[in-house]
């Protein structure tokens, strides 16, 4: 029906190319995902906890608590 | 009436009128099957109806009916044409093309949503009762006081959003 020829398409093969590049793309999107948490939420998080901690004394957050009132059973 | 009028004429053209030109169907039935209950109605899913679309043909549409028994290479590309408009109502394109359809469906949608809303606002107004004593303002204040003098969440949560020097929300 077309006056031209086209070009001959890929005809075998197809799925072997269309796993190798899903296959490395699946690799380094899962790692990117990885070292995203790890940086963006996981490090963080462990400094906020690591510098929360690191004055903190339990008998000053105690007595505050006490002096605001909150137990029942110590005035 | 005017309208009533304007609907009937509407429904008379494109169900029957249409057909009676290929009359797929012998018209003593009545009004027959509208697609897509008709024999010789394809879509997408459904491309090979059971039915040709033209079943009475007429002298030249039998001639060339009894071409196709022959070797197609005979058959010019007109012929190969009107062969495929016997068979088929349409072709691929003309069956799968896009419609405005979606614009009817959100408008309907939004419109039911809004409704819904309006009865909704009623609702609020007019059967809810009365907020529990735990929901209202001075008792929410208090809650608040109490989960801050609690140090609740200290490192992510309430508590770590709130300056215990300045007595404040921390900025």
């Amino acid at each position: 029906m077309a006056s031209e020829v086209l070009a001959k398409p890929q005809m075998r093969g197809l799925l072997a190319r269309r796993l190798r590049i899903h296959m490395v793309g699946a690799f380094l999107v899962s790692l990117g995902v990885a070292a995203l948490y790890k940086f963006g939420v996981a490090e963080p998080r462990k400094k906020a906890y690591a510098d929360f901690y690191k004055n903190y004394s339990p008998e000053k957050d105690f007595e505050e608590m006490k002096k605001a009132g909150i137990f029942r059973s110590i005035k | 009436m005017l309208s009533r009028a304007a609907w009937s004429l509407m429904l008379r053209k494109g169900g029957r009128g249409r057909r009676e030109m290929h009359s797929p169907e012998a018209p003593a039935r009545g009004e027959g099957k509208m697609p897509p209950y008709a024999n010789w109605y394809a879509q997408r899913s459904y491309p090979m109806p059971e039915e040709p679309f033209c079943t009475e043909l007429n002298a030249e549409q039998q001639a060339l009916k009894e071409k196709e028994k022959g070797s197609w290479t005979q058959l010019s590309h007109a012929e190969k044409v009107a062969l495929y408009r016997l068979q088929y109502h349409q072709t691929f394109a003309e069956m799968n093309r896009r419609s405005n359809e979606w614009k009817t469906v959100m408008g309907c949608v939004f419109f039911f949503c809004g409704f819904t809303a309006l009865l909704i606002w009623w609702q609020r107004v007019y059967v809810y009762p009365p907020k529990p004593i735990t929901l209202t303002d001075e008792w929410k204040a208090q809650q608040l006081q109490r989960m801050l003098d609690m140090k609740v969440n200290p490192v992510h949560g309430l508590a770590s959003h709130w300056d215990y020097e300045k007595k404040e929300w921390k900025k």
